[in-house]
C-alpha cells in the first residue's frame, strides 16, 4: 500500500465529517420540552380550576396529537419523529385553548386538523405555513361555532368569582358588564376560559422564561402585545362607552398565550428583524379590530392566521449581506 | 465543545484566546521514516512527468514538479523517494504524493543560496511558494491585480489555534525582515499586522501598521478585517485581490524573513496540537510529516472512530488516516474523541432562526438551507446570498436541526465553481496564473 493509498483508505475507521466540528447542543426534543414547561404553570393552574374533565382534555390531546404524528410516521415511511417532542407540544397547547368540557371526538378532529393538515400535509415541521394549532381551532371555530362559546361550555361550573368569559361579555353587553373585572383577578386568572389561557400571570412567567432562554423571539411577543394594547387605547379614547381599554384586552381571551405561544411559532412566523415586530405589531392590531369591530368574539385566532399568511412575503424584507451591493 | 449557554437571548459568544504570557515551548517532532509531500495536480492532466522518480535521492530544499508545470513543492529533508502516488483530498481536489524515507545526513540544496543576495519577487515564486504559512505568491505576481496593502494575520481564523500568535511571540524579527523584503519586492506600500486584542507586544518599528481585532469569533477572518480594520467591503462576487489587498500569515511573513536572511527555504512547519481534552500544544515538524508521528511525540493515542482533522474545530477538514502530511498551510491538527463527536440529523429546518442571528454575513440561511438541500445551487446564489458567506461555520454550530449547513454552502460553491469552469473551457490552463 502507497502512502496515498493509506492515507485515502479509511482502515484505521476515523470518523470523517465536514466542518464545524462542534455543536452546541440545542435540540428540537428540547426546545419542544421547555416551551412545554413553560406552559406548565398555566396548564397546572387550569387543571386546579376545572378539576378531573380538564385533566381528560390535556392527557387525551396530548395522546391524540402524538397517536395522529405516529400514524402519519407510518403511512409516509419516515423515521419516527415523535420523539422531537413536536407533537406533545401541539396537543398541550391546543388543549390549552379550549374549554375543559370539550367533548372527544371535537379533541380527537381538532388535533388531526393540527397534526395532519396543519403539519403532516405542508411537509412535517419545518415547513408549516400556519401555525397547526391555530388552524386547528380556527376550523373548530367556524364548523362547531358553539364549542368555543365559554359561557355555554362551563355552565356547570360555579366558581368564586364571575362566571362570564370576558370578551363575550363585553361584545354582548358592552364596557359596563366587565367592570367588575380587574386587572389584578383578570391577572390571577380569575375569569373563565381555554384550560390554560386564563392564568395570565403564569403565561407571562412561562413567556419571559422561553425569551430568556432563546427558545421564542421576543420581538414578536413584545410587538404582538404592544400592537393590542394601542389599538385598544385608540379605541377606548374614541369612545369608551363602547370599548374597553387596552390592559382588558391584554388579560382576557387568547392574548397572552396568543402573544408567547402561539404567535412564535417557528415555522410560520418571521426570523428577520422588521418583519418580525410588523408581523407581531399587525397581529395584535388585527386582533382588536377584530375583537372590537369585527363579527368574532377573540380575533387573536384569525389576526395570527393572517399574519402567517403574509409571513413568506414579510420575511422578504431583509438586511443585505455582507458584500451585496445595489 | 461550546454549549448553548442558560441564557439564550444574548448572541452566543465565542472567544478567541490569547496565549499565556510566558511562551509554551513548541515540542520538536522527530519524523520517525518517511515524509509525504503532496503536489498539486490536475487530473486531466496526463502528459506529465515528474522531476523525480522513486529510488532518486533527494535533498533538502530540492524542488520537486511537473515538467510542463509552474507548480512546485520543495522537500523538506533529505531522502529517498519511496513512492508516487495520486491522492484525492476534500472535494475531490487532487494530488500527487510523493513520499520519502528520510537518510541518516542531511544536505542541503544550495540553489536558492544563489538567489539570496538580491531577494526579488521572481525568487520568492521559484522557491517560496510552499514555505511554512503558505505564501500567496500567485496573488503577489499578478501584474493585472497590483497588491497594495498586505495584512499580515497575527491571529489564527480558527477558535483554539495559536500557531501565529505564537510565531508573533517568538519571532517577530524574522516577521521584521520579512516585512522589509516583501515591501521591497512586492512594492506594496501599506503592511498591517492584525494582532488579537489585548495582545502585549513591544515591537517598536516594524515597518508595518499595528490593528487589533475583537476576541469574538470570527473577526480574525479576512472578510471581517477588510471591513472592521480596512473599513472596506468585499462586493460578493470580488476577491481581496481585486481591491488590491492580499492576506498572508504571520507565520508565511516569518518564513520570507527567515529565508532570505538564512540563505534556507524554511521547511519547519508550526501547529497547534488540540487534544481530545481541549487541552492545546504546540508542536514544530517538518513539512510532510505524517500526523501520526506528532501524536505519538506527544503521547496522544488514537482509538477507532475518533477524529483527525486537520486545522480547527471550526474550519478544519477531517482525514482519513493519520498517515495524513503535514501541509504548509496546517495550523493545526484536532483530535476528537468518537464520544464526543456531535452527530447530524435528517431534520428539515424548523426555522428558528437561530442562524440568521449569530451569521456575521447576514445571510437568510433559513431559507438559503431549503434551496441547497434542493440542489438549486444557482437559486441560492441569486436570491439568498450564497457568496455572501464567509465560510465561519456558525450557523451549523447552532442548528437546532443539526443541519450540516456549513457543508452545503461549501458543496455548493465547490459545484458552481466546477460548473463556470465547464462553461469556459479555455481558462482552465492548469491553475496558476501565467
Ligand atoms: S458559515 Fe454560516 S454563519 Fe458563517 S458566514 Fe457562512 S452562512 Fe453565515
Ligand atoms: S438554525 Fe437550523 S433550524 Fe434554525 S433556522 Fe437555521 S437552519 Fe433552520
Amino acid at each position: 500500500m502507497t502512502t496515498a493509498e493509506a492515507m485515502m483508505s479509511n482502515h484505521n475507521k476515523f470518523i470523517v465529517s465536514h466542518a464545524p466540528f462542534w455543536h452546541d447542543g440545542s435540540s428540537i426534543t428540547e426546545r419542544s420540552y421547555h416551551i412545554m414547561i413553560a406552559a406548565l404553570p398555566a396548564v397546572l393552574f387550569g387543571i386546579v380550576q376545572y378539576g378531573l374533565p380538564a385533566i381528560a382534555v390535556v392527557a387525551f390531546s396530548v395522546s391524540c396529537a402524538i397517536f395522529w404524528e405516529l400514524a402519519m410516521n407510518f403511512v409516509t415511511k419516515r423515521s419516527l419523529t415523535i420523539g422531537d417532542g413536536n407533537a406533545a407540544l401541539i396537543g398541550l397547547l391546543f388543549a390549552m385553548l379550549v374549554p375543559a368540557t370539550l367533548p372527544w371526538w371535537a379533541v380527537l378532529t381538532g388535533t388531526f386538523v393540527a397534526v395532519i393538515i396543519g403539519k403532516q400535509i405542508f411537509g412535517g415541521i419545518g415547513s408549516n405555513a400556519f401555525n397547526p394549532v391555530v388552524l386547528a381551532i380556527a376550523i373548530l371555530m367556524v364548523s362547531w361555532k358553539d364549542l368555543f362559546d365559554f359561557d355555554e361550555a362551563l355552565l356547570n361550573y360555579d366558581l368564586e368569582f364571575t362566571m362570564l368569559y370576558p370578551i363575550a361579555a363585553l361584545k354582548h353587553f358592552g364596557p359596563e358588564s366587565i367592570e367588575s373585572f380587574t386587572a389584578g383577578d383578570l391577572l390571577l386568572g380569575k375569569q373563565i376560559g381555554g384550560i390554560g389561557a386564563t392564568f395570565g400571570l403564569g403565561i407571562i412567567l412561562g413567556g419571559i422564561y422561553l425569551i430568556i432562554r432563546g427558545f421564542i423571539r421576543w420581538e414578536i411577543c413584545l410587538t404582538f402585545l404592544l400592537g393590542v394594547f394601542a389599538a385598544a387605547f385608540i379605541f377606548n379614547i374614541y369612545d369608551g362607552s363602547r370599548f374597553a381599554g387596552p390592559v382588558f384586552h391584554i388579560l382576557t381571551g387568547y392574548t397572552l398565550i396568543g402573544a408567547f405561544f402561539l404567535a412564535t411559532e417557528d415555522s410560520s412566523s418571521p426570523v428577520n428583524l422588521i418583519p418580525m415586530l410588523v408581523y407581531g405589531a399587525g397581529a395584535g392590531v388585527l386582533t382588536v379590530l377584530i375583537r372590537n369591530i369585527g363579527a368574532h368574539v377573540d380575533g387573536v385566532i384569525y389576526a395570527i392566521l393572517v399574519m402567517n399568511l403574509v409571513n413568506p412575503l414579510l420575511d422578504k424584507i431583509r438586511p443585505k449581506a455582507i458584500g451585496k451591493v445595489g | 465543545m461550546i454549549k448553548r449557554s442558560f441564557f439564550g437571548l444574548p448572541k452566543p459568544r465565542l472567544e478567541y484566546k490569547a496565549l499565556p504570557d510566558k511562551l509554551p515551548e513548541p515540542e520538536e517532532i522527530s519524523c520517525s521514516g518517511n515524509v509525504t509531500l503532496l503536489l498539486s495536480t490536475f487530473p486531466e492532466q496526463t502528459d506529465r512527468t515528474l522531476s523525480v522518480k522513486e529510488g532518486d535521492k533527494i535533498k533538502t530544499g530540492q524542488k520537486l514538479f511537473f515538467t510542463n508545470d509552474d507548480a512546485y513543492i520543495i522537500s523538506s529533508i533529505t531522502g529517498t523517494v519511496s513512492s508516487i502516488s495520486s491522492f484525492t483530498g476534500d472535494f475531490g481536489a487532487s494530488y500527487t504524493a510523493v513520499s520519502i524515507n528520510i537518510s541518516d545526513y542531511e544536505e542541503v540544496d544550495e540553489q536558492f543560496e544563489l538567489y539570496t543576495k538580491t531577494p526579488s519577487l521572481d525568487t520568492a515564486r521559484d522557491f517560496l511558494a510552499c514555505v511554512p504559512g503558505n505564501l500567496p505568491i500567485n496573488l503577489l505576481i499578478n501584474p493585472e491585480k497590483p497588491i497594495k496593502t498586505i495584512v499580515i494575520s497575527g491571529c489564527d481564523n480558527d477558535l483554539m489555534v495559536y500557531t501565529n500568535q505564537y510565531i508573533i511571540k517568538s519571532d517577530i524579527d524574522s516577521i521584521k525582515s520579512g516585512i522589509g523584503i516583501l515591501k521591497n519586492i512586492t512594492g506594496a506600500d501599506d503592511i498591517i499586522i492584525v494582532l488579537p486584542l489585548g495582545f502585549k507586544h513591544e515591537f517598536g518599528d516594524i515597518g508595518a501598521r499595528v490593528s487589533t481585532v475583537d476576541t469574538a469569533y470570527p473577526a480574525a477572518s479576512p472578510h471581517l478585517i477588510m471591513q472592521n480594520i480596512l473599513g472596506r467591503i468585499v462586493p460578493a462576487e470580488k476577491s481581496f485581490e481585486d481591491l488590491g489587498v492580499c492576506f498572508m500569515t504571520a507565520e508565511a511573513a516569518a518564513s520570507v524573513g527567515r529565508a532570505f536572511t538564512s540563505g534556507k527555504i524554511p521547511v519547519k512547519k508550526t501547529i497547534t496540537v488540540i487534544n481530545k481534552d481541549e487541552t492545546v500544544k504546540l508542536a514544530v515538524a517538518e513539512i510532510g510529516t505524517p500526523v501520526r508521528d506528532i501524536l505519538s511525540t506527544l503521547g496522544i493515542t488514537l482509538n477507532e472512530k475518533d477524529r483527525v482533522i486537520l486545522g480547527g474545530p471550526m474550519t478544519g477538514t477531517a482525514v482519513y488516516s493519520d498517515e495524513h502530511p503535514i501541509m504548509p498551510d496546517t495550523s493545526a491538527i484536532m483530535i476528537q474523541d468518537s464520544g464526543n463527536i456531535p452527530h447530524v440529523s435528517d431534520y428539515p429546518c424548523i426555522n428558528c432562526g437561530d442562524c440568521i442571528r449569530i451569521c456575521p454575513a447576514r445571510i437568510p440561511i433559513s431559507m438559503l438551507v431549503r434551496l441547497l438541500e434542493a440542489g438549486q445551487y444557482e437559486e441560492a446564489a441569486d436570491q439568498y446570498d450564497l457568496y455572501s458567506c464567509i465560510e465561519c461555520g456558525l450557523c451549523s454550530l447552532v442548528c437546532v436541526s443539526k443541519i450540516p449547513i456549513f457543508q452545503y454552502i461549501k458543496l455548493a460553491k465547490y459545484e458552481l465553481g466546477r460548473m463556470s469552469i465547464a462553461e469556459a473551457p479555455d481558462d482552465y490552463s492548469g491553475g496558476d496564473d501565467e
